[in-house]
């Protein structure tokens, strides 16, 4: 990619998640000669996954739109310029010509910058998608989804944490595409797993962002080993409360069809129109997947007994004062609830993100992005 | 996860499951090929088209049984092996052949579960080629799943793609009913993403190809490539068509037909078996007097003609059902309530 000339910001395509190699515009939320400020929605493109709203990260005035809706556009690809109003229209077109030029030698020579890899762990096969950023000197990040998610719910987050530090995604033992029969189904044992990914790969000091399951995964790892844990962002966690939506979770195990299984995952969703039928189709065709109905119930079977959490790290957490903790609810979760958020600590940063359900890495990827950003910049 | 071919997706279904199961054995004709022949050890086929290549060297003559041309005993052993504890799965090269063995799974395998007031079963599966298009005339090009539909007791399914024909096929050996799963001949080179490990889809449960708001198109196996086909063309007219493959025709998902049509309350139906009493027919009737009061115009349906399959080219090209007559069944619909 060439760097614009002062006072011109380009609008590309981002990738989200590994499988993206193109999208489709579906509108246009700002016009030609409309002022943009940083954070502001610009426009929806849609994947074969989910659509999202690509957010603008600087300030200007729209000059050009490049891609109209319905446009088919590749990765990486201008679709549209901001610019100060005082920049010239020929500077502006010779940025579009010199930037269309250098994205075609770009695609050319392009290799994949990131990695799906497997690593075996205790009789695991464990996928993980691996993000190396040499260049930083940081401590990495690992990410761990939650209860029936793989590696591909961080697919809106990964690219923009890997242009800082290191980061590693795993799918957990009877997830995405790690082995499905799981050696040890106990929050115990998926820390263990996790624990056991970080020493395989030597990463010895690491931040963890942990999802639902993935935020209680993460803090047994934090309770137990303290000293792998660098910080931790937790997600619409479990392990704050006891209580959890039961109906989620047996309809979740439950559910064979793609009538049940779109009402289940709705209830991850403040938006439920972003319920597409290739999301319930992937999901489907995850738990179609022999092993992964047993492993479901196994860690449902330990982790949420009789509709309830049986883990509460509240009052860990509350002792845990020189651990940076950022927590990330969406007000209209239907899934997990913040049942002791009060008093949990100076150390603790609780950000509830209004419109945003159980999912808000996906629905509120922007604003989830600037909080992990913030809170992997203030951990030392 | 890797690309796989419609017949390489049936191969690793087969073997997937052979090693899982040690009661699966493989019969029919040319299924190892090759069979007392001079040569030892010789894998000579693998069934007409090689789909069930490298499974003999794997299982040996006990389990991948090459048996002479007499299909009556291909069946006939199946159902007597299902009944008695294996999981038999049975080749029937082409479906056209089905008249000389019906009765194993007409009259014997399909009515034993209820005969014996559940005490008996008979998991068993048919492999069967269907369709035109091969050039290959009247007795090796037919498609008669309608008349296994018909079947109680007899499940029916018909795969479009290679993720639904491993799923389908492991659903199909491990369901303790007797299944006619139908490989369409022009299929099998289709390939797409399948993963590696095994999986089973469940039976009557519709697959929905792309949403659309303006007319329901219901196809099975390979017509769902041409309703696809007729779709892209309609799209460009402003017509948004949802593709239904309802992916087996017994059990058939009647929920998915009456929410397709509560959503477009127009439907065309594509479906290669038959131009009098076919799946299509049925479906149509099912709808009709389900969903009567949604339909906003009356239900299309897209057959070959009540003719034999012809063996020259230009007519059999004609006889299979093309993307133009369904682009006008559509039109038709979108006009009735103008």
């Amino acid at each position: 990619m060439i760097d614009p000339p002062p006072g011109i910001h380009a609008i590309t395509v981002p990738k989200w998640g590994l499988s993206m190699e193109e999208g489709v515009i579906v509108c246009w939320h700002v016009k030609p000669g409309d002022a943009i400020r940083p954070q502001q929605d610009l426009l929806d493109i849609e994947t074969s996954k989910i659509v999202n709203a690509v957010e603008s990260q600087c300030t200007g005035v729209l000059r050009r739109i490049l891609a109209p809706p319905g446009a088919t556009v590749a990765i990486g690809q201008l679709i549209g310029v901001v610019a100060d109003a005082a920049v010239a229209e020929a500077d502006i077109d010779a940025f579009v010509a010199e930037f269309q030029q250098h994205h075609v030698l770009l695609e050319a020579e392009q290799s994949e910058e990131s990695q799906a890899r497997f690593i075996t762990l205790d009789k695991q096969r464990i996928h993980y998608l691996a993000f190396e950023n040499t260049a930083a000197p940081r401590l990495p990040v690992v990410m761990i989804h939650g209860f029936g998610g793989d590696s591909g719910n961080w697919m809106f987050n990964l690219a923009e944490i890997a242009g800082r530090q290191s980061v590693y995604a795993l799918d957990l033992p009877g997830h995405g595409a790690s082995s499905k029969s799981i050696t040890d189904a106990s929050l115990f044992g998926l820390a263990a797993v996790v624990s056991a990914f970080g020493d395989a790969l030597g990463l010895n000091k690491y931040h963890l962002i942990g999802h639902s399951l993935g935020g209680a995964v993460a803090m047994e790892i934090a309770k137990t080993r303290p000293a792998s844990a660098a910080s931790l962002a937790l997600i619409a966690p479990a392990g704050l409360g006891t209580s959890i939506n039961p109906a989620y979770i047996q309809g979740f195990i439950d559910g064979q069809s793609r009538r049940e299984i779109k009402r289940i995952v709705e209830m991850l969703f403040f938006d439920k129109t972003l319920v597409s039928r290739e999301m319930v189709d992937n999901i489907l065709r995850y738990k179609r997947l022999d092993g992964v109905d047993k492993a479901l119930r196994e860690i449902a079977g330990h982790v949420f007994p009789q509709g309830r959490q049986a883990y509460d790290f509240s009052d860990w957490l509350k002792g845990a004062s020189a651990l940076p903790v950022t927590v990330i609810w969406g007000a209209a979760d239907e899934v997990a609830s913040a049942d002791h958020l009060d008093g949990l600590g100076e150390h603790v940063d609780i950000h509830i993100i209004a419109d945003a359900g159980h999912m808000p890495q996906m629905e509120a990827a922007g604003k989830v992005n600037q909080l992990l950003m913030a809170h992997l910049s203030a951990c030392k | 996860m890797t690309s796989k071919t419609v017949r390489e997706a049936i191969t690793e279904a087969l073997l997937q499951e052979m090693r899982r199961d040690p009661s699966i054995v493989l019969m029919g004709e040319d299924v190892r090929g090759g069979a007392g022949s001079a040569v030892e050890n010789l894998e000579a086929w693998g069934g007409v088209l090689g789909v069930t290549k490298g499974l003999w060297s794997e299982f040996g003559s006990a389990r991948v049984i090459d048996t002479p041309i007499t299909e009556s005993a291909i069946l006939g052993m199946a159902a007597g092996a299902a009944m008695t504890g294996m999981r038999p799965v049975a080749e029937l090269m082409f479906a056209d052949f089905f008249g000389v063995c019906f009765d194993a799974i007409y009259n014997q395998a399909s009515k034993f579960r209820y005969m014996f007031g559940g005490k008996a079963k008979s998991p068993m599966v048919v492999r069967t080629m269907i369709g035109a298009g091969l050039r290959a005339a009247a007795q090796h090009s037919q498609s008669p799943y309608h008349i296994f539909t018909s079947v109680p007791g007899l499940k029916c399914v018909m795969p479009a793609n290679a993720y639904d024909a491993k799923g389908l096929l492991i659903q199909a050996i491990r369901d303790d009913d007797p299944v006619v799963f139908c490989e369409h001949k022009t299929l099998y080179e289709k390939a797409m993403e399948v993963p590696d490990e095994s999986y089973a889809i469940p039976f009557g449960e519709a697959n929905i190809l792309r949403e659309g708001s303006d007319v329901s198109i219901v196809a099975f196996s390979s017509m769902v490539y041409v309703a696809l086909e007729a779709a892209d063309v309609l799209a460009r007219e402003g017509i948004a068509a949802e593709i239904i493959d309802p992916r087996s025709s017994s059990p058939l998902d009647t929920d998915t037909l009456v929410e397709t049509v509560e959503q477009t309350g127009r439907l065309v139906i594509v479906d290669e078996s038959a131009a009098r009493c076919g799946v299509a027919h049925d479906i149509a009737a099912f709808v009709s007097q389900e969903a009567f009061a949604l339909l906003k115009a009356p239900i299309q349906i897209i057959t070959p003609p009540h003719t034999p399959v012809p063996f020259s080219p230009a007519l059999e090209d004609v006889w299979i059902p093309a993307a133009d007559r369904i682009v006008r069944a559509a039109r038709t619909v979108m006009r009735a309530d103008d």
